[in-house]
């Protein structure tokens, strides 16, 4: 040390700056300040994120709690006193979300575990049957039911005319239904994922020492794919809880906690109550997603390694595989058949009165809901390049670049992650509808709320990203002397073309499948195809809801497969290069 | 030669959720211009760290750099002089090997015919010309690594920063690469810091070695010194293999010092060390430096109890009367056939390369 000291004095001399260099400059604070670039993009970023992510959503809970400027939490005393008009909400959102996810989770087992452990035949097609809901709006299937279960149902009208029975689908069995349905794929591919990375050497060592097929599954099989069910579960618990478009149509005398904060807002013009539903139904989604993150996330088994498992146990076992088989069968069916209704339904006069066949629906989506269909196309088109870019932007950030408040940023920008997009929407009523920030009724607001709610995936699918690069590269460009915005354009974007063309084609499909966070910030002139959707089952001509669905699937698989002809061509291109 | 790169007291401590890490801990060095230096030592041992930190991708949490006297310890990579020669080259996959190597100068805003001019030479200079449209893909692990240097060595940078660059590559072309590098470094005289951990590199192509262990410098010297007076047991026993017998200081004068081992054997060192008579030391005991004898001749006796054909060499495991037990090296052990276990046997040690250490 005393040789350091030696050293420093030597070479401290004629240096331009004498004195050691100050604690600060030594923090990672002080290499920032040397690097101007990197420094103003970490403050836009934290003022981008600070100003439409944190800001939105703490107005709510201002709101919820400042109603007049003045502390007052009446309506969480109301809570305690248990007035109805906020406790019933809850307990039905509580409800309906854990019957969805048990139910979900077993059909998604079921489908998982045929798939990955059985030699059944058509597994193509009972993936693509899962796949559906996943791509197409989610609410959808609410329009499916309706025009089967609903009161001029097929099924219910048949029911009716063959038996003289009655029934309601409207209410808690009709939102059951409904949201397994929508959100069970979730459930499958996750389950699917476990099952598939369970060695099959772990099961076919419990039948070596003696167990039997039974023995197995229920000692060795199952415990190894308990997180993964409590995964799935907390998955469709969430997503449940934060739906809006199912219950908005199916929720009958079943009030849920999304439309009633909807309605109390839109409705009542009570926007102290509807931010008090909103926090209700923000803390039970807060609390599952942090059990699933940290809890979950800690208990998995599931080691990875380099060797294929792929090749699986599949058992032939017919008692087992066939009546498996038949439960696959039949709920594909279902899928078809509902996704076959609004197909159907599109090309019908008006659903439940005339099903004479006519384009007239489609005429109809074209000329006065041309506008509608613009519009989101535009927005859509306006929100996607630039949320992918910001996306992989904070992305590169967070996972390359080393700075103060580093963690602070990730978290914060992930935070939209566990907020129900109907809270993040009525953030932006709340934030934006005073000068000078007043976007309330213009494009602009529609735009920052798709960015800002897919934000969350577009930042957690560049991470994937960049996870596929040696970082080193990045750090060669820096070396050779390239700043921040060269390595960035230049070496990192270029390499993540394909994945990033793919992600915008999915931040695309979710723009405009998107309804419960932008509900809250469309007005007249700025109407949205999914918004018109919605109005037409209100007006009941499911005929013409159902020809505004078959145009959203039919644009959301456009842009899947444009994008996915695209990347092929880019990455053909690189093969071929010179 | 004057002082290019000055270390002085660099440390990088590495600060967890709950722990930290003393990656590097008063690294104190001067480098001069033109020379080579290697940072050696076991992984972990925070020579890549120490190469990070001059590189600018680390920021020290004490202790300056110096390059020419100007502290460059705060600056970001693409402020600094030094270029880095990555273990996995860091080649850029979707430019062609021009445009990898062009990379640097056109930061820098040369013009086109002057990139086209100076990439040309570089990749004359490391022998790759007529790849140049090939993208790193489409070449050979060697080549991509001599683009890798190309790469940095076409922007001249003050200092080049070799991270383990050959251990990506088998072991025939490890040799003839290291050559390759040394050659050019000479060529083109341009001071270089080089980590490895493989010794024999080390000894190879290094002007100086710089020994690490667990954040330390152990020992700074010429290759030769590292090997024969190495400065404390890790440093002993890392570069080449050591045994460690006990021993005593009995006398010396200018030329010689006589020991003491635990025997009774007293041996005459043709070399004077710096300690006082009557000190406790280790005397290292290199295994290639000791022949095998007849039971009642040499300097030791003692018993075969491993012996192991490793190709050129024989390795033996040799149990001393004092209990110590000692590893030989014997060469050309086919000829002389291998001795089995239980075999008694004389040693006799190589005075001129014993060397002795604090105990």
């Amino acid at each position: 040390m005393a040789n350091g000291d030696r050293l420093l004095r030597e070479n401290g001399k004629g240096a331009a700056i004498s004195r050691p260099l100050p604690v600060f400059f030594r923090s990672r604070t002080g290499q920032l300040l040397h690097d101007p670039v990197l420094l103003a993009i970490v403050l836009i970023s934290f003022g981008l994120v600070g100003l439409f992510v944190v800001y939105p959503l703490a107005r709510v809970f201002l709101v919820s709690l400042f109603p007049r400027g003045a502390f007052d939490p009446r309506y969480f005393l109301h809570l305690f006193e248990g007035r109805p008009y906020l406790v019933r909400p809850l307990l039905h959102s509580l409800t309906v979300a854990t019957l969805v996810a048990v139910l979900g989770t077993v059909l998604g087992f079921l489908f998982a575990y045929a798939i990955t452990r059985t030699d059944i035949p058509g597994k193509r097609v009972f993936r693509w049957a899962a796949t559906l809901p996943l791509i197409s709006p989610p609410f959808l299937l609410a329009l499916s039911t309706l025009l089967l279960l609903g009161e001029n149902g097929l099924i219910t009208r048949w029911l009716f005319s063959r038996f003289g029975i009655r029934w309601s689908v409207y209410g808690l069995p009709g939102l059951v239904l409904t949201e397994t349905l929508a959100y069970f794929p979730l459930a499958f591919f996750t389950l699917e994922g476990v099952l598939a990375s369970i060695d099959p050497a772990q099961e076919e060592s419990a039948m070596d020492l003696g167990a039997s097929k039974l023995r197995t599954f229920l000692h060795v099989t199952l415990p190894l794919a308990t997180p993964g069910l409590a995964a799935a579960f907390l998955l469709l618990f969430i997503r449940s809880l934060e739906d809006f478009g199912n219950p908005i149509v199916l929720q009958g005398r079943y009030p849920v906690l999304t439309v009633q904060a909807y309605l109390a807002i839109t409705g009542m013009y009570n926007l102290p109550l509807g931010a008090t539903l909103a926090i209700l139904l923000l803390v039970p989604t807060v609390v599952a997603f942090l059990v699933l993150q940290l809890w979950v996330g800690r208990r998995s088994y599931i080691t990875v390694t380099g060797r294929p498992t792929s090749a699986g146990l599949h058992t032939t076992e017919p008692l087992l595989k066939w009546p498996l088989f038949a439960a696959l069968l039949l709920f594909s069916g279902i899928f078809f058949l509902f996704y076959g209704m609004i197909f159907y339904g599109a090309f019908t006069k008006l659903w439940g009165v005339n099903h004479a066949f006519t384009l007239e629906n489609f005429h109809y989506v074209f000329s006065t809901g041309a506008t509608y269909l613009l519009n989101t196309l535009q927005l859509a088109g306006i929100a996607t390049p630039i949320g992918g870019l910001l996306g992989i932007l904070l992305a590169y950030l967070v996972t390359r670049k080393s700075f103060p408040g580093r963690r602070l940023l990730d978290l914060l920008a992930m935070l939209n992650f566990a907020v129900p997009g109907l809270i993040v929407g009525m953030g932006y009523v709340f934030a934006f509808n005073t000068p000078p920030l007043l976007l309330t009724g213009t494009a602009i607001i529609i735009v920052l709320v798709f960015i800002f709610q897919r934000m969350p995936v577009a930042i957690r699918d560049g991470v994937a990203m960049l996870q596929q690069i040696d970082p080193a590269i990045d750090d060669a460009a820096a070396d050779l002397g390239a700043g921040f915005f060269r390595t960035f354009r230049r070496v990192t974007l270029p390499l993540v073309a394909p994945a990033l063309l793919a992600g915008m084609a999915y931040m695309f499909s979710a723009c405009i499948t998107s309804i419960s966070a932008v509900i809250m910030v469309v007005l007249a002139r700025w109407q949205l195809v999914t918004v018109a959707l919605l109005h037409e089952v209100d007006n009941a001509d499911l005929s013409q809801a159902a020809a505004y669905g078959v145009v959203i699937i039919l644009i959301v698989l456009g842009a899947i497969f444009l994008m996915d002809f695209v990347i092929r061509k880019v990455l053909e291109g690189w093969k071929h290069a010179r | 030669m004057p002082v290019e790169l000055v270390l002085a007291g660099l440390t990088k401590v590495f600060r967890g959720f709950r722990s930290a890490v003393v990656a590097v801990d008063h690294v104190d060095l001067e480098v001069e211009k033109g020379e080579l230096v290697t940072l050696l030592g076991p992984s972990g041992c925070g020579k890549t760290t120490t190469l990070r930190l001059i590189g600018g991708f680390e920021v020290p949490t004490e202790g300056e750099i110096y390059l020419r006297g100007q502290r460059i310890t705060h600056l970001p990579p693409q402020r600094r002089p030094t270029a880095t020669v990555f273990q996995s080259y860091a080649l850029f996959p979707h430019m062609t090997v021009f445009e990898n190597v062009a990379f640097g100068l056109k930061v820098r805003r040369f013009p086109r015919a002057e990139i086209r001019r100076q990439v040309q030479e570089v990749l004359n200079l490391v022998g790759l010309t007529g790849l140049e449209n090939r993208l790193p893909a489409k070449l050979s692990g060697g080549q991509q690594q001599r683009v890798a240097l190309a790469r940095v060595l076409v922007i001249k940078p003050q200092v080049l920063l070799f991270d383990e660059p050959l251990s990506n590559l088998d072991a025939k072309l490890r040799v003839e690469t290291r050559e390759h590098i040394r050659r050019i470094q000479k060529e083109v005289g341009i001071t270089s810091l080089y980590v490895t951990h493989d010794q024999a590199e080390a000894m190879a192509i290094s002007d100086r070695i710089v020994v690490m262990n667990q954040g330390r410098i152990q020992q700074v010297g010429f290759p030769q010194d590292v090997y024969l007076r190495p400065a404390n047991p890790f440093v002993a026993d890392f570069i080449g293999r050591a045994n460690f017998l006990k021993a005593r200081v009995v006398a010396q004068n200018a030329t010689e010092t006589e020991v003491e081992l635990a025997s009774g054997l007293r041996l005459r060192l043709p070399q004077r060390f710096s300690f006082a008579s009557g000190e406790e030391v280790q005397m290292v005991v290199r295994p290639e430096a000791v022949d095998f004898c007849a039971p009642e001749e040499g300097h030791l006796q003692g018993q075969v109890v491993l012996a192991q054909l490793t190709g050129p060499s024989a390795h033996y495991r040799v149990a001393l009367s004092s209990g110590e037990q000692v590893e030989v090296e014997v060469l050309g052990a086919l000829e002389k056939g291998l001795l089995a276990p239980g075999t008694p046997v004389g040693l006799r040690l190589h005075l001129k390369s014993l060397h002795l250490l604090r105990a």
